[in-house]
């Protein structure tokens, strides 16, 4: 099941330092693409299908054209490496296994867009990661693939890393530009979108490390033999992480379009300790979760996730079986997204903090029917009414659980009417 | 959001040393704002003395040219940034959901009784302090613990045991 588009280098030993990233195919595309016109590349984008890896599932090479023409303001390309959704960890594989694989896309997309500079907004937890990202940008700088003049060609490019540090919010695009600009990471009302005013106002394309990385195999290889790999509207591969309650949790790289469960089976072993499944959340701690009969209709791509009732996200699956403990599972998540919250928006801010506060009063054996009905309340209240969907992304998740578990949450209630009433 | 409001003044001025001068003056040329070094300067900061002092802050917004209550803005901001000092080993333990699921409970526990400190202290001897931290990303190797910046994957109570006798 396993095919290595993204991943050729990943079990290379010391694939991250640039001879033996060159010996194995690295910086191979360039000679390529400069002697293509920029709208040549982004229309190979376009054709090869690749949508953005980072969740949004948008068009990459569409995202592209959306830059306005003749601009006199310099772009920027921000490559997004902060990657803090709760069961997302398939870019660090990338940075640390294969950075020059990310420099070379970064090359390829800058081209494509007529920037100079891009800069990798990498999480601040990433302290290891960092290093070997920035030691393979300083040889790549001593390589002359960056700086005055690209590989020789008359194109120049300098790339920076910029470190969060801490923030989940500026995986959000336009938290994620306020944070490089020096300011916290407080997202942005859209429009205006980014490609138009991103960066210090100027045009800006924000990618997924993985979109990024996705480009030198389908300059190299062609659009058509990236659409060989993945379903008509789910195009090529994509770096899989699994966690939660199987066997050989990992990342793994498959094409789109596998069903859920032969993966979890094949690829992943299947469950611990041959427990029951009870759930999947398919796509990052965001996504609504399926339950163990939803599963078995559900492949691994954009059109069954939403056929479903959920998203395909980053592609994080988390296992869960029979011993999870749904309530207790569903405050840990809203402790995070409350935790997170960028306190801007007045729903998000204080909601949360509610919502939080009634489950763990659920938990403590103290809750009420009525408060599963004010928690779905609070959950159409809060949703879409803030500036960006971290508020929705804790919103969408509880209500699922609230639906399809309804009964974990009454089984505490229960507990606790039976418990005052002995009082 | 947590509470980040406090601000410890030590009563001496701060500089960078050499290298972090030197690393400065490389970025402040890749950015089209000077802001833009604010949170690279902290992390300067940071990697030098192991915490972000009032003083410290003040020194960065002069030296970006910026106001100090931006700066102080953006420190309170990321929970990252430490605004006090920490341990000589400061551990922090993953609190989401794979780790979660995976036992990151026992490791909390067996720290807070073992190694007497609790989430968000310092031990009164220097040698600790410990917080829970939001997702850390190694989500496929749970749970995670993280010390000085290292990563340990599939940490149990025991590999914890073991591998704080060799930091001793």
């Amino acid at each position: 099941m396993q095919v290595k588009v993204l991943s050729a280098k990943f079990d290379i030993p010391d694939a991250n330092t640039l001879e033996v990233a060159k010996k194995h195919g690295a910086y191979a595309t360039l000679d390529k693409i400069f002697a293509m016109q920029p709208e040549e590349v982004t229309e190979i984008v376009k054709e090869s299908g690749l949508r953005g890896r980072g969740g949004a599932g948008f068009p990459t090479g569409l995202k592209w054209t959306f830059l306005p023409k003749d601009t006199d303001k310099p772009v920027y390309l921000a490559v997004n490496s902060d990657e803090s959704e709760p069961a997302t960890f398939k870019d660090r594989y990338i940075l640390v296994r294969d950075p020059h694989l990310l420099i070379e896309g970064i090359i390829i997309c800058c081209y494509a867009i007529r920037s100079h500079a891009a800069y990798i907004y990498i999480r601040g937890e990433y302290t290891s990661q960092v290093k070997v990202l920035q030691a393979a940008i300083d040889e790549a700088y001593a390589a002359g693939y960056l700086g005055e003049s690209v590989a020789g060609f008359d194109f120049q490019l300098d790339v920076t890393v910029h470190r969060g540090a801490g923030a989940y919010i500026c995986g959000e695009e336009t938290a994620l530009l306020e944070s490089v600009e020096g300011k916290k990471g407080q997202p942005r009302s859209k429009p205006p979108f980014p490609a138009v005013e991103g960066l210090y106002g100027c045009p800006t394309i924000i990618n997924n490390v993985q979109s990024i990385s996705s480009l030198p195999f389908i300059l190299a290889n062609g659009a058509a033999a990236y659409k060989a790999y993945g379903t008509e509207k789910s195009a090529g591969t994509h770096l899989f992480g699994i966690s939660g309650l199987v066997k050989k949790p990992g990342m793994y790289e498959l094409p789109f379009g596998l069903p859920i469960l032969d993966v979890l089976e094949q690829v992943a072993g299947g469950l611990r300790d041959n427990r029951t499944l009870k759930g999947i959340i398919p796509g990052g701690s965001s996504t609504p979760v399926l339950t163990a009969e939803e599963a078995k209709t559900v492949t691994l791509d954009y059109e069954s996730m939403a056929a479903h009732g959920t998203m395909f996200g980053s592609g994080g699956i988390v296992v869960l079986d029979d011993t999870v403990d749904i309530v207790k599972l569903v405050e840990n998540l809203i402790h995070f997204y409350h935790h997170e919250s960028c306190g801007q928006c007045t729903p998000c801010r204080e909601g949360l903090g509610w919502m939080l506060k009634i489950v763990q009063k659920i938990l403590n054996y103290e809750g009420t029917m009525a408060d599963i009905d004010l928690l779905l309340e609070l959950c159409d209240n809060i949703e879409m009414k803030t500036v960006c969907v971290l508020s929705a992304a804790c919103t969408m998740s509880t209500r699922s659980y609230l639906n399809k578990f309804r009964s974990e949450f009454e089984a505490y209630i229960a507990h606790s009417a039976s418990k005052h009433a002995t009082m | 959001m947590s509470d980040r409001s406090q601000l410890i003044e030590t009563g001496q001025p701060f500089n960078f040393d050499a290298q972090r001068d030197a690393e400065f003056e490389r970025l402040i040329k890749r950015y089209p704002s000077r802001e833009s070094m604010i949170l690279p300067a902290l992390w300067l900061v940071q990697e030098q003395e192991g915490w972000i002092s009032a003083e410290a802050m003040a020194y960065v917004a002069d030296r970006i040219g910026t106001f100090a209550s931006k700066v102080y803005e953006v420190a309170t901001f990321y929970t990252m940034y430490h605004l006090q000092p920490k341990g000589k080993y400061h551990i922090c333990v993953c609190r989401t959901l794979s780790c979660y699921l995976l036992g990151k409970q026992e490791i909390v526990d067996y720290i807070i009784e073992h190694l007497d400190v609790r989430p968000g202290e310092v031990r009164a001897d220097g040698l600790y302090s410990f917080e829970e931290v939001e997702c850390l990303g190694h989500c496929g190797s749970a749970p995670v613990v993280q010390i000085n910046g290292e990563f340990y994957e599939n940490m149990t109570v025991e590999k914890l045991e073991e591998l704080l006798a060799t930091l001793q």
